[in-house]
């Protein structure tokens, strides 16, 4: 409780100084806009439904792009563990693909697939994957040899040994692949949104394009927002209790 | 067994003492690659172990005890030679024969149950109840009742070991593997486990083949106690213990029986060394 007043807090007194300045006419009204512009922004944004609507088509592009990359992205990664053969080859190919920040998929993808939904999801998938490839790929080779051994004198193997013993064994491991896959995919998708400007239907990147198109500051900061707290909300409904759940049983220490 | 009695056939079945296996080892030699060449960590070694027999390896560090131990589990493959249990030669790894590790193998992502029902799972024809029963029955054997549902991390070294035994046990192997397994326990607790160990073998009729570097340890469990020499390694010396069970590590008897073995285990070091 005294930490959610003292969080509280910082952020009335980080309102706070937004309003002075504002008040204080240090920018034009047109670059800085009070928090009240935006916040009315986002009410009527949330009446007429374009921010629900915004909402729905960027989780569903991302729910998607990331669900591919992780069923990709596993199995790839047992095969590198795996097989030499596919370590030495799609490993490294992973590892080297994994440093290219995703934005710069981009402009391929819209070379390639032009100004469409396929562009956004390739971004997606890319930006997903060769963490996902990497981090299985790495928790299973830190498997430690006994837990094989054991398993395998009481009776395990193949794909009971798979399922049983190394898959969850490397699971800290996978989570926190699974975890920087999606931040990943999460900042990649904004950047094709950006890019891509489609009429399929507008997600949030591609409102916070046009809130610059038009010079609508209180939009720009207001979509910022709503991309700040959807990324919050997503760690602390979906990652958090998976994390808690491994540190309690695994013993690891909670940071 | 008042407890059996209650449990319904199937499980009773389970929990009956089976009989233990009779291992032949005929000629088992095995050598491994280093940094400095070939090493040929066992050099035609021959044992036989009788049913139901505790039987102690002992020696320096990299005398091939440990990989005689994981041929006999059939992780590891001999290069030559023949191993048997009971009659029937030994391909891999089986459930007749389970490993109890130094380090505990226990498996940090199930809970104490979850990890002595793994073996179970892999038995066919027990049900679902019937795993529980067995599970509960060794959780009890090795007086753990309470931490059923206990984290791998919460437990102590000396907790982890006995569950590591409850989890070996369960899947009722005739032979029992240890691979030093009480080396990185404080003193107190080893003694205690001695203790247990004497009476579980007592109860359930194992054959058990025991892996050690502690010569009094060894004399205090094996009915007879196997001492190797490295560099092959081979089996140098034999000596049976010929004392009254349960026995206690401070025993003096006890004592006269290491202070002989330590003594052929000096030797030992010193012509290998000059």
């Amino acid at each position: 409780m005294k930490r959610f007043l003292l969080a509280s807090a910082f952020f009335a007194v980080l309102l706070l100084l937004w309003e002075a300045a504002f008040r204080a006419k240090l920018w034009s009204p047109v670059l800085l806009p009070s928090p009240w512009q935006v916040a009315s922004y986002l009410k009527n944004a949330a009446l007429d439904g374009t921010l629900a609507k915004a909402t729905v088509i960027t989780m569903r592009r991302l729910l998607i792009g990331y669900f591919i990359g992780l069923v990709v992205g596993l199995p790839l990664g047992l095969l590198t563990a795996r097989w030499k053969l596919f370590g030495d080859t799609i490993g490294t190919m992973a590892l080297g693909l994994q440093t290219l920040p995703s934005v710069c998929w981009v402009p391929l993808a819209l070379l390639w697939f032009g100004q469409t939904e396929a562009a956004m999801l390739f971004v997606v998938v890319m930006g997903t994957l060769w963490s996902v490839v990497i981090a299985t790929e790495t928790g299973v080779r830190n498997v430690p040899p006994i837990y094989r051994r054991a398993a395998l004198t009481m009776g395990s193997k193949r794909l009971h040994m798979w399922f049983k013993v190394i898959l969850p064994a490397a699971l800290p491991f996978i989570v926190s692949g699974m975890k920087q896959g999606w931040a990943f995919a999460w900042r990649s998708l904004m950047a094709a949104e950006i890019f891509v400007t489609i009429l399929t239907g507008f997600g949030l990147g591609q409102l916070l394009h046009y809130g610059r198109e038009l010079s609508a500051m209180d939009q720009v900061i207001a979509i910022m927002l709503v991309i700040v707290v959807i990324g919050l909300l997503a760690d602390k409904i979906f990652f958090s209790p998976i994390e808690r759940f491994l540190h309690h049983r695994w013993g690891t220490s909670q940071a | 067994m008042p407890r059996a009695a209650r449990l319904h056939s199937s499980v009773s079945e389970e929990l009956e003492v089976i009989a233990p296996s009779k291992l032949a080892i005929e000629n088992v030699s095995k050598s491994f690659q280093s940094a400095s060449g070939t090493v040929l960590a066992l050099d035609r070694v021959s044992l036989d172990v009788a049913e139901g027999e505790f039987v102690c390896l002992v020696g320096a560090s990299g005398c091939g005890k440990s990989t005689l131990l994981n041929i006999i589990a059939g992780l590891e493959k001999p290069d030559s030679g023949t191993l048997r249990a009971d009659g029937k030669p030994v391909t891999g790894p089986g459930r007749e024969r389970l490993v109890m590790f130094q380090e505990p193998a226990l498996f940090p992502w199930l809970d104490v149950f979850g990890n002595i029902l793994f073996g179970l799972k892999l038995k066919p024809n027990l049900t679902r109840s019937d795993r529980r029963d067995v599970a509960k029955y060794y959780l009890e054997l090795v007086g753990l009742s309470r931490f059923e549902h206990a984290n791998i991390h919460e437990l102590s070294g000396g907790m982890k070991q006995r569950v590591s035994l409850a989890r070996a046990l369960a899947p009722n192997p005739r032979v029992l593997l240890m691979d030093e397994p009480f080396a990185a326990l404080d003193a107190l607790t080893r003694e205690q486990l001695y203790g247990d160990i004497q009476e579980i073998w007592e109860a359930r009729r194992k054959t058990i083949v025991f892996v050690t570097h502690n010569v009094r340890e060894a004399a205090c469990l094996g009915d007879r106690v196997l001492l190797f020499s490295p560099h092959p390694g081979r089996i140098h010396e034999e000596f049976p213990v010929k004392l009254p069970r349960p026995r206690d590590i401070n025993s003096v008897d006890l004592a006269a029986y290491a202070t002989r073995i330590t003594k052929a285990l000096k030797s030992l070091g010193q012509t290998a060394a000059g």
